[in-house]
């Protein structure tokens, strides 16, 4: 019954000038994310709204669940959409549409037309008072509450007439491509994929960045991540996964500087070969899982340490949730079955039994000097040697 | 170099296999089920390779049943005679060893509300006739006990075994899981008391997705699969023509020259052995070299995690597994490791070398070379 969908945006809305770039965003990412969507769909922007309308069959379940994977998308609307055959067929299709809709009659309503067709002879609030008329008519269980009614009936008169009521929600937040790009540091855990979509949600596109560490990890590591990679990517658009392998720099680390310093170091190179990398991909910004006090190099002073090597901003965008919160977006997401995988990461590996919790900068700076001989060639080489996965979710 | 020493996981079909089960998908690819001609054609391969096998067995063609593999086999055989045999008793015997074929279809029985023994081994996984014979009550429906474990490559006296059971109950069936001793072993098992026995294509050289479970005519047992009535009603389900047809090819092929190649293997064995024990710090799981199986040898090598070695090895083109292939998802010590008491330190540096009649001397020597190049290194960054 349904061949069309309004959608409803929020935010892009109060935009001024620039409106119509969010909204042109907005619509193209529709476009490709209707891709993988058995069907073929028409986008199109009209007065102030964006319809999606399928031409020929669709796949209603999958068109749904793939709007909802749009930033910018704050509801989605099935529309019926009636040809204009006179108020008697119209009258007739409305409360079949209220039938089929509400099985549970008990519910409060309003008839709220709108006129954008002005030949149409019955002006809006004529049309709306008959329509709900007849729809006490036919179903007496229903109520009329014009100030709070639970389902707000749309009919809007244009060149065909659209009746819908029901929002499905959408995951708000803005158009891709509308905010810039950054580069995510992608582990297999259940944080980093949560920590690129919500800044995906922002409009930014998200490229990633992987710690490798043969044979200390496994290709089905590296898989896992892929495929975070993948679900991340059906909301954040095409991705560019850059795998780094690690293995020498954390080795030489572990030769020349004290055990329990190993992970903070190591991090610390990190954030530097993902900045490298960011720049070279014109990312502008780094984007980390990284959340207060959850484990010994998330502590504030190990935050500050690691921050400090970086001069691009760090996103932390996860930096106040607990573990629960975080997993809560994992599994809207559905990253989280893949993050629990039980494959090792490379942080893990050789993590010391008491590693600091509050290191000083300046200690860790001394350690560091141990490293001062190969250090900058190593970091060259793995930049230059990280291998290029292409992802499309 | 590349030396493929994960042979007990999987192994590569011979050619003449992989020929065989591909003119039976594309030319001969008829339904044994239909009554035209394509039908009768596509028997033939189901019966040729049927009346091979049963001479390579010494049984008869009718007490041979094809499945989709070992666990399907282990799983009827246990579940099938227990349920066919619920009034006569409610007893099962199991080992602590057990591949989880086993294992599971045990645990769920019990969750049935059947008893379950699961007998301790010894450190070097053998099992006592004693123990098994003790365990037997007259309740006792099944006992079954692995022929070559899986992992540290022990064997059983299994006709020792399974006459210690029928003198204690000569109604309890014995069953053994010998999806790693087919194909190294000559198995009789009319000769050894054998009631049930499972085996597996896919490990020796033949294609995956096709094992058999013999079941001596005495036995009584009820299907698990229902369905057209295939198989004399036992296991129903579209004959699976080229898997069937390339198991049969694949086990004649595998006792060809039987002598000769059991020599190879245990030459195979002991210079890997051997090449091993020379390295500092390595400990051998299971029986002393000649008396376990001729293609599996266990070995653990203190201070390194199994799955960096393992994945030190690959990058080398050495192929070898850490514990059973098909556990790779869980992180505790296997159920092997566990029955046999290995220590922490042992379990988690243990990795499987398993080889194949194609395995060559250059690619043992490769392997201890790699591995001797390995370790030093490997030792020296832990946790």
């Amino acid at each position: 019954m349904y061949r069309m969908f309004l959608i409803k945006y929020a935010e892009i809305g109060v935009k001024g000038k620039n409106r119509y770039l969010f909204e042109d965003a907005l619509v193209s990412q529709i476009k490709r994310t209707l891709k993988r969507v058995e069907g073929r769909f028409s986008v199109t922007k009209e007065s102030g709204r964006i319809y999606v309308q399928a031409v020929g069959e669709f796949d209603y379940e999958e068109t749904v669940e793939a709007l909802q994977t749009v930033f910018g998308v704050v509801g989605i609307c099935p529309v019926v959409l009636l040809a204009d055959e006179g108020y008697d067929r119209l009258s007739e299709d409305v409360i079949a549409y209220m039938d089929r809709t509400y099985p549970d009659k008990h519910r409060s309503f309003k008839v709220q037309v709108r006129r954008a067709r002005k030949t149409y002879p019955l002006d809006s609030m004529e049309l709306g008072r008959m329509l709900g008329g007849d729809i006490l008519h036919a179903f007496p269980d229903f109520s009329v509450d014009v100030h709070h009614p639970q389902i707000l009936l749309r009919v809007e008169i244009r060149e065909h007439i659209y009746v819908y009521s029901e929002i499905i929600p959408g995951p708000g937040g803005m158009p891709l491509g509308t905010n810039g790009k950054a580069m995510l540091l992608l582990s297999g855990g259940i944080d980093s994929p949560v920590a690129g979509y919500m800044i995906a949600k922002r409009g930014v596109m998200v490229d990633a960045v992987y710690f490798h560490a043969p044979p200390y990890t496994s290709d089905r590591a590296k898989n896992k991540v892929v495929d975070l990679a993948r679900l991340v990517s059906r909301y954040s658009g095409p991705m560019r996964l850059h795998v780094v392998n690690f293995t020498d720099i954390q080795l030489y680390i572990y030769d020349q500087c004290p055990h329990d310093e190993l992970t903070i170091i190591m991090r610390r190179y990190m954030m530097k070969i993902a900045e490298e990398i960011a720049g070279k991909e014109g990312s502008m910004a780094l984007i980390t899982g990284e959340s207060i006090g959850q484990v010994a190099s998330q502590t504030v002073q190990s935050l500050a340490v690691t921050n400090e090597v970086c001069t691009m901003p760090v996103f932390r965008p996860l930096i106040g949730f607990d573990k629960q919160e975080i997993v809560d977006v994992s599994l809207k997401i559905n990253t989280y079955e893949t993050s629990i995988q039980p494959f090792e990461d490379c942080c893990t590996i050789f993590v010391a039994r008491h590693p600091v919790t509050k290191p000083n900068l300046n200690v860790i700076r001394r350690s560091e000097e141990n490293l001062a001989e190969k250090i900058d060639g190593m970091l060259k080489e793995a930049v230059d040697t990280a291998e290029l996965i292409e992802i499309d979710g | 170099m590349e030396a493929y020493l994960d042979n007990s996981a999987t192994t590569r079909v011979f050619p003449e296999v992989g020929e065989l089960v591909m003119r039976a998908m594309a030319e001969d690819y008829g339904n044994p089920s239909s009554m035209h001609r394509k039908g009768v054609e596509a028997e033939k391969y189901i019966k040729e390779a049927t009346a091979g096998l049963a001479k390579l067995l010494k049984v008869q063609d009718k007490e041979l049943f094809y499945t989709s593999g070992g666990t399907e086999s282990d799983n009827w055989a246990l579940i099938g005679t227990a349920m066919a045999n619920r009034r006569e008793g409610d007893h099962i015997i199991v080992t602590d060893m057990e591949h989880p074929a086993v294992s599971a279809p045990a645990d769920y029985l019990e969750k049935q509300g059947f008893s379950v023994t699961r007998l301790p081994v010894d450190r070097q996984g053998r099992v006592d006739p004693g123990t098994l014979a003790e365990a037997v009550t007259d309740r006792t429906i099944l006992a079954s006990v692995m022929y070559v474990n899986n992992e540290i490559g022990s064997v059983q006296d299994i006709a020792a075994l399974a006459e210690c059971v029928h003198r204690k109950n000569p109604r309890t069936y014995f069953h053994t899981d010998a999806i790693q001793a087919f194909g190294k072993y000559r198995i009789y098992p009319k000769r050894q008391g054998i009631d049930l026995l499972s085996a597996s294509s896919h490990k020796i050289h033949g294609p995956k997705g096709v094992g058999l479970l013999y079941v001596d005519s005495r036995v009584k047992i009820v299907p698990v699969i229902h369905g057209g009535g295939q198989q004399q009603g036992m296991r129903s389900g579209t004959d699976n023509v080229p898997g069937v047809a390339g198991f049969g090819l694949a086990a004649r092929l595998s006792y060809e020259e039987f002598e000769a190649k059991r020599e190879h293997f245990y030459k195979l064995k002991k210079r890997l052995t051997e090449g091993l024990l020379a390295m500092e710090n390595v400990v051998i799981h299971g029986m002393a070299p000649e008396e376990g199986a001729p293609h599996i040898v266990s070995a653990a090598f203190p201070g390194v995690r199994s799955e960096v070695l393992l994945h030190s090895l690959e990058d080398r083109g050495v192929y070898v597994s850490a514990g059973s292939a098909c556990s790779t998802h869980k992180r505790n010590a296997s159920p092997t490791m566990r029955a046999i008491h290995a220590p922490r330190e042992l379990s988690e540096a243990t990795v499987r070398f398993s080889m194949a009649e194609t395995t060559t001397q250059e690619e043992i020597e490769y392997c201890l070379e790699t591995l001797g190049k390995l370790l030093g290194t490997l030792r020296r960054y832990k946790r």
